[in-house]
């Protein structure tokens, strides 16, 4: 196989097929960290000092350190330092180690921006809805959740679409997204090897689905922007 | 004879050391109006946060209409629904408005009302044809302060002199007790002052019942039954509006009305 027009194919739908892992990763990752950000964001605004000292120690440490050295070691320390590899061997193992590591880190940075969301919506706005009779939960769901949404949504698009690229970083346990699925015909694979093109190619899936979600997150962004934080 | 609204009995206040509100009384009857004036840091509106349950006294009794809303002496806890009904005696429109943002005119008025009424409802308090009643109630409100056009409207599309005809509206559709000022005007640009003062004057000659922390001395002679002079969490003098501004005694009221004339 050595023209263009017989190895596109091969290649088209082998990247295809990583980039349905890739998306797959992110998609897990925001299902879990978008409430587990929320959670650890209460967590560290606790009253209860011991609590939110730990909580900002974790969110400290995750955010402090690359997400790589992090998915390396969810992924090898439970084998070997306990000697029981928790995530069983294979493709569907190594997902699973990838998507605690991704959950747990995004986790991290979704709360810090959370509690910049929180603490950035006026007392007065509160207090508006204390001397109003309003409960603690209405005041929250009916009076600062929207306005901490606005406030939230232009640093958190730029999370997501870190997220996007930083999927990547999955490749370094050999999860089998689209940068290990484009690095094969590097080695070698389906009779086509020592072509890099692939690889290059894997850079139009990135900039097709960060494309998608800028749209989609400007459109939300005009959706709120009825009013004005 | 009018019957005491509201009795304010030995309330005492600090923050760490700070004595910010020192053993002050007051009483105010049903459909008056007393006002509060007094230098910047004296304690005024510490004073209405106490009266409207956004801060706790360390001492002292606060009743609102025979129910004791505030007692620190008090050693069980309220209910829940006791907070709520006490909250509801008493209602306080801010200095900066906080309308809700998000919120269009009308939806600001109605949003507490309807949540409360939704609860009693559930409750089997309250029947489902009331909350068709609160829209019409806004409405009326709303144009009574002259924002029967801005009904669609959002805060941020509102000047200042708007969004606090709105916040006073919203204040009333609850039904206070007392309804509480914290300088009304103060955010505001001199020339628009008058339209939200001319909206308070109009509920004092209706009989609402009012507690006006302001530095509008003019204002507070023309609408007051009583002005409080506060100085440094003490009341310092207490009076009719003539006695106070026309009569002053203590020199620091005396220079306090001195510094209000020249700005
Ligand atoms: N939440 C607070 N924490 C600490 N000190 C406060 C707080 N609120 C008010 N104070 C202090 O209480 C004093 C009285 O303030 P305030 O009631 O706002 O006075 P005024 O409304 O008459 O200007 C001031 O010295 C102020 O610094
Ligand atoms: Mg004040």
């Amino acid at each position: 196989m050595n023209s263009f027009a017989e190895q596109f194919p091969v290649v088209f739908s082998a990247l295809n097929t990583g980039f349905l892992q890739t998306l797959k990763l992110f998609v897990v990752t925001l299902v879990g960290a978008i409430p587990l950000g929320l959670i650890i964001s209460f967590g560290s605004m606790s009253r209860f000092k011991p609590l939110s000292a730990a909580v900002k120690t974790v969110v400290w440490v995750v955010r402090g350190s690359p997400l790589m050295i992090q998915l390396l070691i969810i992924y090898y320390f439970p084998g070997l330092v306990f000697n029981n590899p928790v995530w069983g061997g294979g493709e569907n193992g190594r997902f699973i180690a990838a998507c605690v590591a991704f959950i747990v880190n995004y986790a991290c940075y979704f709360s810090e921006i959370y509690r910049g969301g929180i603490q950035d919506v006026p007392v007065g706005q509160q207090e508006a809805g204390i001397v109003l009779g309003m409960s603690r939960s209405q005041i929250f769901f009916k009076v600062t959740l929207l306005q901490m949404i606005k406030r939230i949504v232009p640093p958190m698009s730029n999370e997501i679409i870190t997220l996007v690229k930083d999927t990547s970083l999955a490749r370094i346990i050999a999860l089998q997204e689209i940068i290990w699925a484009g690095q094969a015909f590097l080695k070698g694979s389906q009779g086509i090897s020592g072509q890099i093109w692939p690889l290059f190619f894997t850079a139009v899936y990135y900039l097709a689905f960060s494309g998608i979600l800028t749209l989609l997150f400007s459109a939300v962004e005009k959706k709120l922007s009825y009013f004005k934080v | 004879m009018s019957e005491t609204i509201l009795q304010v009995s030995g309330l005492s206040k600090s923050f760490a050391d700070n004595k910010v509100l020192k053993d002050i009384s007051l009483s105010l009857e049903e459909g008056s109006v007393m006002s509060i004036i007094g230098s910047s840091g004296s304690g005024k509106t510490t004073l209405l946060r106490c009266i409207t349950g956004l801060e706790t006294a360390d001492r002292g009794t606060i009743t609102v209409a025979g129910e004791r809303v505030f007692d620190s002496e008090r050693t069980q806890k309220l209910t829940r629904e006791q907070k709520r009904h006490y909250q509801l005696l008493t209602g306080l429109v801010f200095q900066n408005f906080n309308l809700f943002p998000q919120y269009s005119v009308l939806k600001n008025v109605t949003l507490a009302k309807e949540l409360l009424l939704k609860e009693q409802i559930k409750q089997g308090k309250a029947q489902k044809d009331e909350l068709e009643e609160v829209e019409k109630q806004a409405k009326e409100l709303i144009s009574s302060v002259g924002l029967a056009d801005k009904l669609a409207s959002y805060p941020c599309e509102l000047s200042g002199g708007q969004q606090q005809r709105v916040a006073i509206a919203r204040a009333l559709i609850l039904s206070p007790k007392v309804l509480c000022f914290d300088e009304p005007t103060s955010a505001l640009d001199p020339e628009i002052t008058g339209e939200v003062l001319n909206v308070i004057s109009s509920l004092a000659s209706e009989g609402r019942t009012m507690l006006i922390v302001t530095h509008e001395m003019g204002f507070a002679k023309e609408v007051s039954d009583t002005v409080l002079f506060m100085d440094s969490g003490v009341i310092a003098e207490e009076g009719t509006p003539k006695e106070v501004f026309e009569n002053p005694k203590s020199e620091r009221l005396k220079s306090f009305l001195n510094s209000t004339l020249k700005v």
